[in-house]
């Protein structure tokens, strides 16, 4: 494993390298492509624009068009209704990991378990429910009635992931600097703090993507542009006529929903990795 | 100052521990058990009525005859089938894919390590409805450029639209699929690999072990823990799978998956009753494949996990 890489092992490892990069970025590259395509060269079959004719038109659509209402009201939603329910599922994830990871009370087990249990539950076995009862006490197609159910999404896995970095925190520091005579608050927040806020970053990033993501409670328990998040208004998008697919104005809008989280993913790899696989495998 | 939790007789400062650790656990764990546990009993009791929002005063308390007409009904168990199928398929094509991606950046020379992570990732970022569009237009049979690159293969010319059958539709769907997940099971066999310790496969090879000894009997089953988490949480998602069939087919031509048939009753036919019973039968499914994982493959979840400290 350590050997020293030899010319044929450097060509070896291009090729798995270019094999991989292809893998990963064609789908993206194809809706690129298609979101810079005009109506007419849409359906010509060719994997990009044809040479002259790459146009922003989608784009305009889109964003100053006529979809612009459409497009910039879900986006808005989506922005709100996720950060939202990632600021309240960090909040409380912290303090359920802090209590877990470092005070002794029954039922931690309770609650790890039922964590996880909350993730494995099928997202659309809770619609049905949420559906009926959100139109009689009027939370139907409104930001709170998204909120709600999101914290099924982004707590469980908060709570593992924030419960996984604060097991590795050596508590032991906030006594010593205690002992150095720092007050209890003092000691908490120059020790604890600054090893804490790492991981709650992380676990934030994460949980945004999974209330970002998702689809089912969007389509399901909203009804208009007053709370549809992006994924659901893409499903809904229609085209100037009803015989005209709108593929470029989809295609463009999810570039656009697409850029943000793949910048984030790419700032914060490092992050993000380790978060996910401590929260899933070593928990 | 920590205390000594298997003492009978508390301290005060214990009872003091033990008050604040469900003071602040327990919001989290409180909305946990609302926004889950007691929709899945609404929708349980729901599913006991026959029940349509548009007729609501026609409410009629039936028992179990929802589940009588639901597993009696052909659709049930071909749309079962097909989730089944997917849920096979995707999760076994993603092991190995996942593993060999993991391998790739496990033993990739530092020059590429970095490169081939951060590209693995991006499938992991984008949403399932992006990457259903992207596969939709790839494949459709106006947009794509699927069907005028691959002509000279058997069985694909221009005029084949995959979306119109269950046979090329279902590919293209397991497919999205794949691509969007696998990075999440490579991360995690990433990590497993990350804990085979160096020793063990140095010992092997200098013992002669070619490589493929050297997987069988040292790496993989050292990463048993690792494998059996990856797959059953895969599992479990394939199985509820949703956005790329709706995006794709919206489950016509025999694509129709379970979580469709739940939101097609309930939300597009507001059979509430009916769909309630689906719901708490896909809910029954998800449990049992859980189930028989924890006791098939002695994977202790939480074990794994509990009170480490």
């Amino acid at each position: 494993m350590k050997e020293k890489s030899t010319g044929k092992q450097k060509v070896i490892w291009a090729i798995i390298s270019i094999l991989v990069l292809i893998y990963a970025l064609f789908p993206v590259a194809s809706i690129l492509a298609t979101s810079f395509k005009s109506a007419g060269d849409l359906t010509n079959g060719s994997f990009l624009p044809s040479p002259g004719a790459a146009t922003l038109a989608n784009y305009e659509q889109i964003l100053v068009g006529d979809a612009q209402e459409l497009f910039l009201t879900a986006l808005w939603n989506s922005i709100g209704i996720s950060l939202i329910a990632t600021a309240i599922a960090v909040v409380l994830a912290t303090l359920c990991a802090y209590a877990i990871a470092r005070l002794d009370f029954p039922g931690k087990r309770l609650i790890l378990t039922t964590a996880l249990a909350v993730s494995i539950f099928p997202v659309i076995s809770i619609v049905t429910p949420l559906f009926n009862l959100w139109r009689n006490i009027g939370l139907y197609d409104t930001w709170l009635g998204l909120i709600i159910p999101y914290l099924s999404l982004t707590l469980p896995i908060s709570i593992w992931t924030l419960a996984a970095f604060f097991r590795q925190i050596p508590w032991e520091l906030e006594q010593a600097a205690q002992v150095d005579g720092a007050t209890t608050w003092q000691a908490f927040r120059k020790a604890i703090v600054p090893l804490a806020t790492p991981g709650v970053f992380t676990t934030a990033i994460i949980a945004f993507f999974i209330a970002w993501n998702d689809f089912v409670y969007g389509i399901s328990l909203t009804s208009t542009e007053a709370a549809r998040p992006v994924p659901a208004a893409l499903a809904f998008f229609t085209g100037a006529s009803q015989f005209e697919s709108p593929t470029g104005a989809i295609s463009a809008a999810a570039i656009i929903v697409t850029i943000p989280v793949v910048l984030l993913v790419l700032l914060f790899q490092r992050q993000i990795v380790s978060g996910l696989t401590q929260g899933a495998v070593k928990g | 100052m920590k205390a000594n939790g298997k003492n009978t007789d508390y301290s005060d400062r214990a009872k003091a521990e033990r008050r604040l650790g469900w003071i602040l656990a327990g919001p989290a764990f409180v909305i946990m058990l609302a926004v889950t546990l007691y929709p899945i009993l609404q929708a349980f009791f729901d599913s006991l009525y026959a029940f349509r929002l548009t007729a609501p005063d026609e409410r009629e308390f039936v028992l179990f005859q929802n589940y009588v007409t639901i597993l009696s009904d052909p659709v049930w168990w071909r749309d079962l089938a097909v989730t089944v199928l997917i849920t096979l398929v995707t999760v076994a094509v993603e092991l190995v894919l996942g593993f060999a991606l993991a391998l790739v950046m496990h033993r990739a020379l530092k020059a590429v390590r970095g490169w081939l992570r951060t590209a693995i990732l991006v499938p992991y970022g984008i949403i399932t409805v992006v990457s259903a569009y992207a596969w939709f237009y790839a494949f459709d049979i106006s947009s794509g450029y699927v069907n005028s690159w691959f002509d000279w293969v058997p069985g694909i010319d221009p005029d084949l639209n995959w979306f119109a059958q269950a046979s090329t539709a279902l590919p293209v769907i397991m497919a999205s699929e794949i691509w969007k997940t696998t990075p999440f099971i490579s991360l995690l066999l990433l990590a497993g690999l990350a804990q085979v310790p160096d020793e063990l496969t140095e010992a092997a090879k200098v013992d002669g072990a070619t490589w493929w000894e050297q997987m069988r009997k040292v790496i993989i089953p050292n990463m048993k823990a690792a494998i059996m988490v990856a797959v059953l949480f895969r599992a479990l998602d394939a199985f509820r799978i949703f956005d790329n069939v709706f995006i794709m087919t919206g489950g016509q031509y025999g694509t129709e998956v379970l979580s469709l048939l739940a939101y097609r009753t309930s939300i597009t036919r507001l059979e509430l009753g009916l769909g309630s019973a689906v719901s708490v039968l896909l809910f029954a499914c998800v449990l049992l494949i859980s189930f028989i994982a924890i006791k098939v493959f002695k994977v202790d979840l939480s074990g794994s996990t509990g009170g480490k400290r």
